[in-house]
């Protein structure tokens, strides 16, 4: 009998559990006054907190500890200047394509973070909202986004457009890099590396990774395919060497990369096919372990995990270098986006996502960032605020005793309008090839980065069907 | 106190099944027959039979599958009869050893096993076939022993005995005694092993083979957002696992009968 309620009891207990599971996915239950912002970011993408007492930014004018993470410290901190209490759901993603899926599938979030064409993409799909006038308003001390945002990425962002509306009004800069080869000096030569060709060389059979999606892999290969006319282009441009005609090259580059037309997308998907053979691997993630241990001697890679490569490696006495090839490379960014679905007409909601991006954007927690997940920020600091370029300083300044030191021109970054200072940190001259340069490349490589457009459905689908082609076994060929 | 009926019972798993497994399926079976506005469409299907990129991946997968298997069952076996015929009184210990390896992660036993595989073959990158068919082995192996095993063990030892009575050489004892008697862990094993490395493209990328196979090319699908064509082909893999499971559980049936009448 005493077993027998005890098993009753159990099976009661697993009932209950199991219904209280299948409710809290109905009912949204939860204190009301406490407002609750819904953001998803990509992994290991913001500052977790948790860093070793030694751990310490020591700048000139501020000491920088990452104690608690991020999002801990925006609770506080909101509570703190506001006086109410908000709670974040913070969730991650691995793709920009994961993300879109997971709102497809109705996740519901108010903040998230994609690169520029997932953007371009939710904007032109109509699932974004503005931010508001006041967010943009730089006089209020609080806007620190607006205020320390680089010149050179709002820019970039207000020339981004999608049926005539700049991405700027709707997407906060957070991230931004280039794409590059990470290579081994001691294998590959630094000419062998100015070429995207390096890529498909039969020297390095088998040595070298590419990336395992579609768009990382198709601009590299019509970087290989166009080489010859990119290279002129970029020479008439030094030629002429005025800011126009640098101007009309980027242009021209830019219209060049984006080239989807049915020809390129066929000659991409034979050079791949063809090649296959020869890479290594296509890569997400594994490429930087391989870099390391020295597997293979060069890789494509995102600039961000390029600095983690570089330096992971450097704690092994083992040197890298990062190249961005002259032939033009990919200029990408992540920002910060509101949900149509997520915030609504929820103003006081759209307060807080705002008060986060502002947040994030306050030049310490930048740099804190930075130095947690080796991405470079968007954040250059208002113009009386130089914590974030005392950071590259602190990074990648020379010692007294360096001996080989070069001048690294920064300004056309740090400097905003009015600004007479200028920014040159004083680096140990490998640095031109190294972490430095692939953290904040110099403004010359700059003129040959281009964003990758936003295709739209239909060549989608072709690129797609292009990347199918060139993965599948395929004995009919 | 009165007792649970068995309706009352089966109640938590009824609600398990319609949630995870049926609802599921009509999802599955909704984006496989429709496209992209949501109308009834037959293009996926005939896709699927008449492009060569899937019939190839089909083919590619199955040759995994097949070396696979193949390999786990020459591997398992003599494992299986050794530790089923053993004197030793602690044979479970040995028996333990071979599950051991899967109470740990699996990703993290394939990066071991990718850090020796380098250091004999030196670049991995020029055998992704090989590597992907060593790895799967290695990963499924304890799938194909136990079962095997089970049946060897359930063998009553008296046939041995009696056969060797009247006459039959162990040859002949392992021939026409235990070999018929352990087909239905041969079987078992092989529908464990077979079924999973069609699609277990982990592995594959863990080892750098490029070439995708059915799973890679459904995830491939899903993150193109082409999720009906993705549907199709997981709805089609599922009626191939589905035939497959079907005639080795026929061949079960038929050899126990037979070793019912020997």
């Amino acid at each position: 009998m005493r077993r027998e309620k005890i098993f009753s009891v159990f099976f009661l207990l697993m009932m209950s559990l199991i219904s209280a599971l299948i409710c809290s996915g109905c009912g949204k239950a939860g204190d009301e006054d406490v407002l609750t912002l819904r953001i998803c970011n990509w992994e290991e993408y913001i500052d977790e907190g948790d860093w070793a007492e030694d751990e310490v930014i020591e700048l000139d004018d501020t000491t920088i500890l990452g104690a608690n993470s991020m999002i801990d410290d925006f609770t506080e901190w909101y509570y703190e200047t506001t006086g109410k209490k908000v709670k974040v759901e913070y969730s991650c993603f691995g793709t920009n394509e994961e993300l879109y899926n997971q709102l497809t599938l109705g996740d519901e979030f108010d903040l998230v973070c994609p690169s520029e064409y997932m953007i371009m993409k939710l904007l032109a799909e109509d699932k974004l909202m503005p931010y508001s006038d006041e967010f943009f308003d730089a006089t209020k001390e609080e806007n620190y986004y607006i205020r320390g945002v680089a010149p050179y990425i709002y820019e970039l962002a207000s020339e981004t457009t999608v049926n005539d509306e700049s991405l700027e009004r709707y997407a906060a800069g957070y991230m931004w890099g280039t794409t590059g080869i990470v290579y081994n000096p001691e294998e590959v030569s630094k000419d062998d590396v100015k070429h995207w060709n390096v890529l498909i060389d039969s020297d390095f059979k088998r040595q070298i990774t590419i990336k395992d999606n579609v768009r990382d892999s198709f601009f590299a290969a019509v970087g290989i395919l166009k080489s010859e006319l990119l290279l002129t282009l970029a020479a008439d441009a030094a030629e002429a060497n005025t800011d126009e005609a640098y101007e009309a090259y980027n242009a021209a580059l830019r219209a060049e990369m984006n080239d989807s037309s049915d020809e390129t997308i066929q000659a991409v998907e034979y050079l791949l096919q063809d090649n296959k053979d020869n890479f290594y691997a296509f890569e997400t993630d594994s490429g930087k372990a391989d870099m390391i241990t020295g597997k293979v001697v060069a890789n494509y890679q995102w600039s961000g995990d390029a600095v983690y490569t570089l330096d992971q490696a450097e704690e092994d006495d083992f040197t890298l270098c990062y190249s961005v090839p002259e032939e033009g490379s990919n200029l990408w960014f992540d920002g910060w986006v509101m949900l149509k679905d997520g915030i609504g007409k929820d103003a006081e909601k759209q307060a807080v996502a705002e008060a986060f991006v502002n947040f994030v954007s306050m030049p310490e927690n930048a740099v804190r960032n930075m130095y947690y997940i080796g991405y470079t920020s968007a954040i250059t600091g208002a113009a009386d605020d130089d914590t974030v370029f005392q950071y590259a300083n602190w990074c990648y300044g020379a010692e007294d005793d360096d001996a080989d030191t070069i001048e690294y021109d920064l300004t056309y970054f740090f400097a905003r309008e009015g600004d007479e200072n200028s920014y040159i940190i004083t680096a140990p001259a490998d640095q031109a090839n190294r972490q430095l340069f692939a953290q904040y490349p110099t403004q010359d490589v700059l003129k040959r980065c281009v964003i990758m457009e936003y295709f739209g459905d239909v060549i989608n689908a072709k690129l797609n069907q292009m990347w199918i082609n060139v993965r599948c076994f395929n004995p009919f060929r | 106190m009165k007792h649970f009926s068995r309706k009352q019972l089966s109640i938590p798993y009824v609600i398990f099944l319609v949630l995870f497994v049926i609802l599921p399926l009509l999802v599955v079976l909704y984006y496989a027959f429709t496209n992209g506005e949501g109308r009834f469409t037959m293009t996926n299907f005939i896709g699927f039979f008449t492009g060569t990129n899937t019939i190839g991946t089909l083919i590619y997968s199955l040759m995994i599958a097949v070396c696979v298997t193949t390999l786990c069952l020459l591997l398992a076996y003599p494992v299986a009869y050794i530790l089923a015929r053993s004197m030793f009184k602690r044979k479970y210990i040995i028996l333990m050893l071979f599950v051991l390896p899967m109470w740990i992660n699996f990703t993290l036993r394939i990066t071991a096993l990718k850090e020796i595989m380098t250091a004999i073959e030196g670049n991995l990158a020029y055998y992704p076939f090989l590597n992907s068919v060593i790895g799967m082995t290695y990963d499924f192996l304890p799938f194909m022993i136990l079962p095997i095993y089970n049946a060897l063990e359930k063998i009553d030892k008296n046939l041995f005995e009696a056969a060797s009575d009247l006459g039959a050489n162990s040859l002949v004892v392992f021939l026409k005694i235990t070999l018929p008697l352990s087909v239905p862990g041969i079987v078992s094993g092989i529908t464990m092993v077979f079924l999973p490395s069609m699609t277990n493209y982990v592995v594959l990328d863990m080892f750098y083979n490029s070439t995708y196979i059915m799973g890679s090319l459904i995830s491939s699908y899903f993150s193109a957002y082409d999720w009906n064509n993705g549907a199709m082909i997981s709805l089609i893999l599922l009626v191939i696992i589905f035939a497959i499971t079907l005639i080795a559980g026929k061949f079960e049936k038929d050899e126990e009968r037979k070793g019912a009448v020997l």
